[in-house]
Formats: C-alpha cells, sequence, structure tokens
C-alpha cells in the first residue's frame, strides 16, 4: 500500500503544454487538493488520473500498480463530477448501487445494505427512494459522494464537486466529505479553485499553476512559507513590496522594512517581501511605536464584520511599475479599526520574523 | 391541476381567436366525420357497418396490416441499431462530424422516391431473403424514417449531459453496452418513443415504393381497396387516420412524462 505516484505527467493539446512534467506521491489515505487558477491543469492532472485523459508520457502508478494503459472502468476510482451526475432514471438507492451491480460485488441484497449503508453515512436515510430530480443540489452530490465510493475504490477523485452549490451548504459539506474520508482512510484528490476550501480540509496541498505544481505541502506550509512569488500572491491576503536588502531590512527608496529574512540574503539582493495583514499593528504615534514602525497613511478600509482590512500607503515609498503593490495590509477587530478612516497617518509594525522575502 | 390553473390564471382566449379555433377544428373534422359516414353507407338509405365487417373478414386487410406492421418493426429496429451507438459516438467524440450528420439526414427529403428506387434496385442485387422479400422495403423505409429518427434522438441526446453521464458510468465500472442501456436510453424514453411512432406512421402510409416493387403493404391495399370498394376504403382510410393520431399522442404523452424527470432542475 503506497498510495498514489505520478512520474513525469506532460500533456500537450495541439501545441499548448497543459501539464508540464508532473511528479508526486500521495500517502495511503492522504486527502490532496490540487488548487490553482482556471485553466492551470487541474482537471486535467485528475482526469489523467481517472483514465478519461492519457498522458503524452509519464507513469501513473497506483499501490504499486502502473494502470497507465488501464481504461477507466478497469481502474478502481470512485469520481465525484462537478456537474451533477447521477442516473436521472434511477433512484438515490439505485444510484449508489449501480457500480456494485456492474461489478458484481455480492449479491442484490448485499448491495442493497452497502447502498443504503452509504446513503445513511452521508445523511440521507430518508431519502433513499427519491429520484435526483427530487433532490436538492446539495444531496445530488452527496448521493454521487456514496455511489463513488460504493465501488470500494482504491482512490476517491473529486472535481470542484461543491462548486455549483451556494456557500453555505459549500462550507457545511466540504467538512462532511473530509469526516467520511478520514473515517474511510480512502486516498482522495480533491480539485478546487478555493485556496479557503483547499487550506481547510487538506492533508497537504498541490499549488499549480501553467501546467507545473508550484509547491505541495501541508496547509500551514503553504501559508506561512509560500515557495515562489505566485504561491505567495495566490494564497491568502497580504501586501507585495519590492526592494533591496539591506542587513536586516528590505529597503524601499529610503524606507527600511524589518526582516529577519533579509539578513540571511546577500545585502543589495532583488526581493519581493510579503506581507500578511494579520502581523501587521498600527500604532497613532511614534512614540509608543516599537523601533523600526514605518510611517504610513490610511487608503482604505474594507469591513468584513468581525474584522476590517486596512490598506496603508507607505509615507515617501516610490512609484513606479518596480515598487509592487507599494502597500502594507493590516487585519484589525472591527470596533478598532473604526478610527483609521482613510487619510489617517500612523506606525506600522510587526515582528520582524514574519515578513517572507523571495529574491525577484 | 394545470387545466385550473390555466381556467383561473391562464391568458384569455378571445372571440376572434375562438372564430379562428372553430374554423379549423371545422376544417379538420367536417371531412373526417363525412368519410365516416360515407364508411357506414350501405347504398340507399341504409346505413350500418356492413362495411367494416367485410373489411374485419377480408384476409386481404389482415395480411397487409400485419405486413405493414412487420416492416415498421423491422425499420425501427435497423433505425436504433444503427443510429443510437452512431449518434452517442458523434455527440461524445466528433461533435465537429454533426453537421455533416445532419445534413446526410436531411437528404431522403429532397431525393424522391423513385430516384431511390432506382439507385437502390441498381445498388442491392443481394442475397433472395432480401430483395426477394417485402424485407427488401426496409431499406427505403430507413431512408425515408431517417430525418426524423435522427432529429428525435439528437433532441434526446441534447436534453442530457451525455458526458457526464457516460464518464460517471465509466468510473462506476460500467462498459460502452451497458452505458448506453442502463444509462442512456432509459433517460431518453420520450425520443425513442417519438422516433418509434413517426417511423411507424411513415413506414404504415407509405405508398410509393410498396407499389412500384409490387408488395401488398397497407397502403396499398388501401388503394387497390377504393378502386373497387368505396366505402370499404373510406372506412380503411379513417381506420389508417386514427391509427395515426394514437401514434402521434404517444408522442406527446411520452414527451410530458419524461420532461417532468430530466427538465424539472
Ligand atoms: N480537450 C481539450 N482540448 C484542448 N484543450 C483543452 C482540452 N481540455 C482542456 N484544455 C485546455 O487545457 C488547459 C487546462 O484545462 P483544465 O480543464 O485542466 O483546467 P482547470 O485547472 O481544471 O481549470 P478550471 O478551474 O477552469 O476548471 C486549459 O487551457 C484548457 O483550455
Ligand atoms: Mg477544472
Amino acid at each position: 500500500m503506497t498510495g498514489v505516484t505520478l512520474t513525469a505527467i506532460r500533456k500537450t493539446y495541439g501545441t499548448r503544454t497543459v501539464l508540464a512534467d508532473i511528479n508526486m506521491q500521495l500517502d495511503q489515505g492522504e486527502l490532496l487538493c490540487l488548487l490553482g487558477p482556471s485553466g492551470c491543469g487541474k482537471t486535467t492532472l485528475l482526469r489523467i488520473l481517472a483514465g478519461f485523459e492519457t498522458p503524452d508520457s509519464g507513469q501513473v502508478v497506483i499501490n504499486g500498480q502502473d494502470v497507465s494503459s488501464l481504461p477507466p472502468n478497469k481502474r478502481r476510482m470512485g469520481m465525484v463530477f462537478q456537474a451533477y451526475s447521477l442516473f436521472p432514471n434511477l433512484t438515490a438507492l439505485q444510484n449508489v448501487r449501480f457500480g456494485p451491480r456492474v461489478r458484481g460485488l455480492g449479491t442484490t441484497s448485499e448491495q442493497t445494505k452497502e447502498a443504503q449503508r452509504l446513503l445513511a453515512m452521508v445523511g440521507l436515510a430518508a431519502h433513499v427512494d427519491k429520484f435526483p430530480h427530487q433532490l436538492s443540489g446539495g444531496q445530488q452530490q452527496r448521493v454521487a459522494l456514496a455511489r463513488a465510493l460504493a465501488v470500494q475504490p482504491d482512490i476517491l477523485l473529486l472535481d470542484e464537486p461543491l462548486s455549483a452549490l451556494d456557500a453555505k451548504v459549500r462550507v457545511q459539506l466540504r467538512s462532511e466529505i473530509r469526516r467520511i474520508q478520514r473515517e474511510i482512510g480512502i486516498t482522495t484528490v480533491f480539485v478546487t479553485h478555493d485556496q479557503e476550501e483547499a487550506l481547510s480540509i487538506s492533508d497537504r496541498v498541490a499549488v499549480m499553476n501553467e501546467g507545473h505544481v508550484l509547491q505541495m505541502a501541508a496547509p500551514a506550509a503553504i501559508y506561512r512559507q509560500p515557495a515562489d512569488a505566485f504561491v505567495a500572491r495566490f494564497i491568502g491576503a497580504g501586501g507585495v513590496l519590492a526592494g533591496r536588502t539591506s542587513g536586516a531590512t528590505v529597503r524601499i527608496g529610503e524606507i527600511a522594512l524589518p526582516s529577519d529574512a533579509a539578513a540571511a540574503m546577500p545585502s543589495g539582493t532583488e526581493v519581493e517581501m510579503f506581507l500578511r495583514p494579520e502581523h501587521v499593528s498600527l500604532h497613532d504615534a511614534p512614540e509608543g511605536a516599537p523601533a523600526g514602525s514605518v510611517a504610513a497613511e490610511v487608503v482604505d478600509l474594507t469591513f468584513f464584520g468581525s474584522l476590517s482590512r486596512i490598506k496603508l500607503g507607505l509615507t515617501g515609498a516610490p512609484t513606479g511599475d518596480d515598487a509592487g503593490s507599494g502597500e502594507i495590509w493590516a487585519d484589525l477587530s472591527s470596533a478598532a479599526a473604526e478610527r483609521f478612516v482613510p487619510g489617517t497617518k500612523v506606525w506600522a509594525s510587526w515582528p520582524s520574523g514574519a515578513p517572507r522575502v523571495l529574491a525577484r | 391541476m394545470s387545466a385550473t390553473l390555466s381556467r383561473s390564471g391562464g391568458p384569455r382566449v378571445g372571440l376572434g381567436n375562438w372564430i379562428i379555433i372553430l374554423a379549423c377544428g371545422l376544417f379538420f373534422l367536417v371531412p373526417l366525420i363525412v368519410t365516416g359516414i360515407f364508411s357506414l353507407w350501405e347504398g340507399g338509405h341504409s346505413y350500418g357497418v356492413s362495411s367494416y365487417v367485410l373489411l374485419i373478414h377480408s384476409s386481404g386487410f389482415w395480411r397487409s396490416l400485419l405486413l405493414s406492421l412487420q416492416l415498421a418493426i423491422e425499420t425501427i429496429l435497423l433505425s436504433f441499431v444503427l443510429l443510437v451507438p452512431a449518434m452517442i459516438f458523434v455527440h461524445l467524440k466528433a461533435p465537429k462530424l454533426k453537421p455533416l450528420f445532419e445534413f446526410i439526414a436531411t437528404l431522403p427529403f429532397v431525393i424522391p422516391a423513385i430516384a431511390l428506387i432506382a439507385g437502390l434496385s441498381t445498388l442491392y442485387t443481394g442475397p433472395n431473403w432480401l430483395i426477394g422479400t417485402p424485407n427488401y422495403l426496409v431499406i427505403p423505409y430507413f431512408f425515408l424514417a431517417l430525418p426524423y429518427g435522427y432529429r428525435s434522438i439528437d433532441v434526446g441526446l441534447n436534453t442530457l449531459d451525455v458526458k457526464t453521464l457516460t464518464e460517471a458510468g465509466q468510473s462506476l465500472g460500467a462498459g460502452w453496452g451497458r452505458i448506453i442501456v442502463l444509462i442512456l436510453l432509459p433517460n431518453m424514453t420520450a425520443a425513442l418513443v417519438g422516433a418509434t411512432l413517426l417511423t411507424l406512421t411513415i413506414v404504415m402510409g407509405e405508398f410509393t415504393f410498396a407499389s412500384v416493387l409490387l408488395f401488398k403493404t397497407f397502403a396499398v391495399f388501401i388503394n387497390d381497396t377504393g378502386q373497387n370498394a368505396v366505402t370499404e376504403a373510406a372506412a380503411l382510410s379513417l381506420f389508417s387516420f386514427v391509427l395515426t393520431w394514437i401514434a402521434m399522442l404517444g408522442v406527446i404523452v411520452a414527451g410530458k412524462r419524461q420532461r417532468t424527470r430530466i427538465g424539472a432542475r
């Protein structure tokens, strides 16, 4: 039992390289999210795993068996699709029974019992005899999940299974998918372009862009130590500042921004500095502020309910294409943020270990 | 329920519209009623069902009716066996070929029957069980029914997300045969019933091919009867008309039932 290994997967459509040399290894029972912007190749990679697409080169090995040349119906996969995919002529129970039935797993009554058990597990014990059109979108996707699990697959593949659902159902269903996945211990690949979804349910996240996997790591590592500028920009929110290292600071013109990470690089390296909004504190006057605080002016304030996000422009920062966003963001509780109306002059500080600094 | 809805809340039908509906109704019904009365005429002032009784007891009636039904069933089977897999394939793997298929499917409309017969008799010189028996007619009938069969099945496929359903089936372990039989066909029953009944009415009413090729189908029998027994011909016309309308009604009912299932989301 070694899970899934992808080796040197390449896929092109015409002259367009959709997947360029993908290598990854999934452990047994792990939930991996493929996360990335639209068109980066997530679905294509999942479909290669499922057998619906053939890679130009490379290998798919599942539990030690090379399945690269097996058609989809011979692989042991469960798949949940983005579009509603239940068979309209069959009830929920018959849909779930379909896989065991065509694969000849067990007797009819065993199949029925198993289907009932799975439907109960996804919370639909009361709806077994309903047809798909009598179920809500969320319920249909639950049935689809039960149906995929009914064939006792080696791996479970989900392609944006929640994207057609409204926000509340989405959040509820994703944690249920995670609970069930843990309960069964099934190796799972979950495609999404919703980073919150990816970060909240995965063991590991693979961030993809333009056919490459840029970073594959635990959600916290992706968030705290993005491997490159794309991941840093794509995951979470925050200010991006372009400058040069100088000792334990990043300098933008005359302004020195404290950063431990800069000290580890040769002075004068061109870098981008990423600063998460939760790390930034604001002070009214330089007197109360910690050493190294920088002068800034409130540009904008966005209310998010319990939190508010304040955008700050650095006082005296150079402008131009090369300056990054030139902004710092700070998240404050809405009560504390109230007095920072746009135009207010403030001093901003952060722990010097907080910024992520990457060479440009 | 829908009846009460339209009575209370539906659009009101104005007097002008009623007149038009009435006029159309008369236009349709008067010939039928007159034909009906004529079919009951027994000469002089006497009316009765003797022409119907005569028909039922004539062996030509049953033989030709059964022959036409048999040909209809064969045509339907041939249409399904050829069209369904081909159209699913085009739908999934070669959607770019669709315009070509549509063009081919409309050709029977523009090629005259006589030209088809001439073409067929030079092309098919094959085994005797085919060209020596009425089964031969199934070939031209297939082409005659092609535009209708194609249209119906195309509509049926378009109402389904064929790609997702197929892939779902494959991921659950089903091969092509089971995907078509267990998933796709049951969800296009309206389309299939439509194709079946349209083909049935076409084959039941087709005269030219059968007549030229000298096979005694139902339409040929009606025509022959009309030559010497006019009241029976009227009874026959009425009978085949009713048959057609039952088939049409079947198409409508099947369409409605399916729509509540697939269209309700
Ligand atoms: N059958 C195909 N023929 C040609 N190009 C394709 C085909 N399938 C996908 N592509 C292209 O490959 C690229 C990657 O597609 P893919 O569907 O994998 O993206 P994705 O990451 O799933 O995006 P999304 O989030 O929008 O679903 C896209 O640019 C797409 O246009
Ligand atoms: Mg996709």
